[in-house]
């Protein structure tokens, strides 16, 4: 599988938002999308996700336009989690998850739908929950619940937006650990929007900073994620740092705007 | 280590999930089927009791009789001679022991009882749908003001009356289509506002709110400028009631609402998506905005054609889906034609305690609907209330 977004630009309200931008991902590959508040995060990821349609540009994956593949068949291969995620009162956790499985479902639910919602409950400890309603649920609990429906859909790409915003430090690297080792063994890939440089440093491959709707900088977190570029492009000081654990940025000092 | 580096990591017991399933699915089905057995029953014992009380004996015979009766003129009237022929075939059945009982039975109660179960179908499943489509619990075809808009039309065309439009498709049809346009419009408006920024699940229930005066507002108008003949037949449409029942507008309806809810049901997946969001629904290939449309149209005409009859019933299409929702929960493939039993079950035993309870004095099941209904609708407010849900 490789996903190629190619010069995509985006116009809401007349107002530019997006700006002509190129990225690829393959298989394997966990791409993270880093940059300030509005600099088109969400907007690339919604793109992606068929949520709403491009202005200008293409996204291809394995070389064809999404616009023309059939939004179910769609729906098999581009898996997406929300930033704001909404449920209904009486909505269970297996609900929830089963709806990963829509586009398989004609009618009935078969035996491979359920233990596939089993599955992806088990990757991420949540199989005992199975039967509790949404709202009973934490903040973090309801997040992973809807990261399980993305599993469940067993897509080829992932499209996470934010996916560990409501999460505390332990389940960010709970989840980042089980998307890395689900893109692993299933060989997915995955375009994750966050706001944590480290967990981007630690978790992605490679690194798409963005900057007003352009492409600020692509490539290795290392070579990406350097203090030259959180003070162009968040105003902001930082050094980093490397350790037996690995290699750090550390933001300190917001410059003057 | 702490840290969780497969997806190996503590199973849970082996096909918890699908026992799960099954269990709610044996629950579901059988939540269904009682429902169903007491939706009959009711219906059995309504037919008896009234003013004029009837043993159930006799309620039989005359449903047979009158059933018969209308076969054999039926065949009669499509093959000549055939009643010869049926009446050698087929005993004749007795006439019941109280002469009016036929009269009274298949003349007045069954037409009346035939109404209360469509219009209890057809406002909860309605109400189920546009909870769903709207993702909010406290929408319904009354709290969005589609009851009245709706009446507001039934009773515009009971005022222009019989004129060529009328004459043209038939008086009830000409009623039912105006309800419908009416109703339509007041949908338009509200799915106009859920689509504008800003706009908060609040918002929605206070501008059906609003939409609902302002026909009410129409009808007591209609009602204020119209002659005494017709004013009767509108105060029926202020307080909701079954008087329009007829075997003219059932076997009208009986089609209408089974095809609604029928298209309704094939839209159960998609409603059920719809409950994670409009984005995680686009994701899953549905297409929302012509889901939105087409539901919301199939369930204003559903309800809007048994409305036509009877002018304003509140709060049904709140109460039936949401005690289904509170017992089998929110799959729409159940829920829809749970809700349908419950509100036909609901409206009838609150029809049927309308015309006795005070006998021979009956009091309009709408002001029933009011006061149980209200006490419902704050039940939710406050239920729902500190959960973010609205």
């Amino acid at each position: 599988m490789e996903l190629v977004i190619e010069h995509l630009s985006k116009d809401y309200d007349g107002k530019r938002v997006l700006d002509s931008v190129s990225f690829t991902v393959s298989d394997r590959e966990i791409l993270a999308l880093v940059g300030p508040n509005g600099s088109g995060k969400s907007t690339i990821i919604k793109t992606i996700a068929s949520v709403h349609e491009a202005t200008e540009g293409s996204i291809l994956i394995d070389r064809k336009n999404i616009g023309t593949i059939d939004p179910l068949d769609l729906a098999k291969r581009i898996g997406y989690v929300p930033q704001h995620f909404t449920y209904t009162l009486y909505s269970t956790v297996f609900e929830t998850v089963l709806l990963g499985r829509r586009r398989h479902i004609r009618w009935s639910v078969s035996e491979e739908e359920l233990s596939r919602v089993q599955q992806a409950l088990d990757a991420l400890e949540m199989g005992d929950m199975a039967g509790h309603f949404m709202d009973q649920l934490s903040g973090g609990e309801r997040q992973k619940v809807f990261i399980a429906r993305a599993l469940a859909q067993d897509p080829e790409v992932f499209v996470f937006d934010e996916p560990t915003s409501a999460l505390d430090i332990r389940y960010q690297i709970e989840v980042m650990e089980t998307m890395r080792s689900i893109t692993r063994e299933r060989g997915a890939g995955m375009i994750v929007a966050m706001h944590d440089l480290n967990l981007a440093y630690r978790y992605a491959d490679t690194v798409v900073v963005l900057n007003r709707g352009k492409v600020a900088a692509y490539g290795k977190p290392h070579d990406v994620l350097t203090p030259a570029c959180t003070r162009q492009v968040y105003g902001v000081e930082s050094f980093t740092i490397e350790n037996e654990f690995g290699e750090f940025i550390v933001p300190f000092r917001a410059n003057p705007s | 280590m702490f840290l969780m580096t497969n997806t190996e990591t503590r199973p849970s017991p082996a096909g918890s999930v699908r026992s799960l399933y099954t269990r709610e699915y044996v629950k579901r089905i059988s939540v269904i089927g009682i429902l169903l057995i007491l939706l009959i029953a009711a219906a059995i014992l309504s037919t008896g009791i009234g003013t004029v009380p009837i043993s159930p004996q006799d309620t039989v015979l005359a449903i047979a009789h009158s059933s018969a009766q209308a076969i054999r003129s039926l065949l009669s009237s499509a093959i000549p001679g055939a009643e010869t022929w049926y009446d050698a075939h087929f005993p004749a059945i007795p006439v019941p022991s109280n002469p009016q009982a036929e009269l009274i039975v298949t003349g007045y109660r069954l037409p009346r009882i035939f109404l209360a179960i469509l219009t209890g179908i057809s406002l909860a499943v309605a109400g189920a749908v546009m909870q769903g489509l709207l993702r909010n619990p406290l929408v319904s075809p009354f709290t969005l003001g589609l009851s009245s808009a709706a009446s507001f039309g039934a009773a515009l065309a009971i005022v222009i009356g019989p004129g060529t439009a009328a004459a043209l498709i038939g008086y009830d049809l000409f009623i039912i289509i105006m309800a419908f346009l009416f109703g339509w419009l007041s949908m338009l408006l509200v799915y106009w506002i859920s689509r504008s920024r800003g706009t908060t699940q609040s918002t929605l229930i206070l501008a059906g709110v609003v939409i609902g005066y302002l026909f009410t507002a129409g009808v007591m108008a209609l009602k204020y400028i119209t002659n005494n003949e017709k004013l009767r037949e509108l105060m029926v449409w202020l307080m909701g009631g079954m008087w329009g029942a007829s075997w003219n507008a059932v076997l009208l309806l009986i089609p209408l609402v089974l095809v609604c809810v029928v298209l309704l049901e094939r839209m159960a997946w998609d409603l059920n998506a719809l409950s994670a969001g409009d984005d995680v629904a686009k994701n899953l290939g549905i297409n929302v905005g012509r889901l939105r449309l087409s539901g919301l149209m199939i369930s204003t005409f559903a309800a809007s054609c048994c409305l036509a009859f009877t002018g304003i019933i509140g709060f049904i299409g709140l109460m039936g889906p949401h005690i289904c929702r509170m017992i089998i929960g929110n799959d729409h493939r159940y829920l829809i034609p749970c809700s349908a039993l419950m509100g036909a079950s609901i409206l009838l035993v609150s029809d049927t305690a309308a015309r006795t309870v005070m006998s021979p004095i009956e009091i309009p099941v709408g002001i029933i609907m009011y006061v149980i209904g209200g006490i419902f609708f704050l039940f939710l407010i406050l239920r729902a209330r500190g959960r973010g849900l609205y």
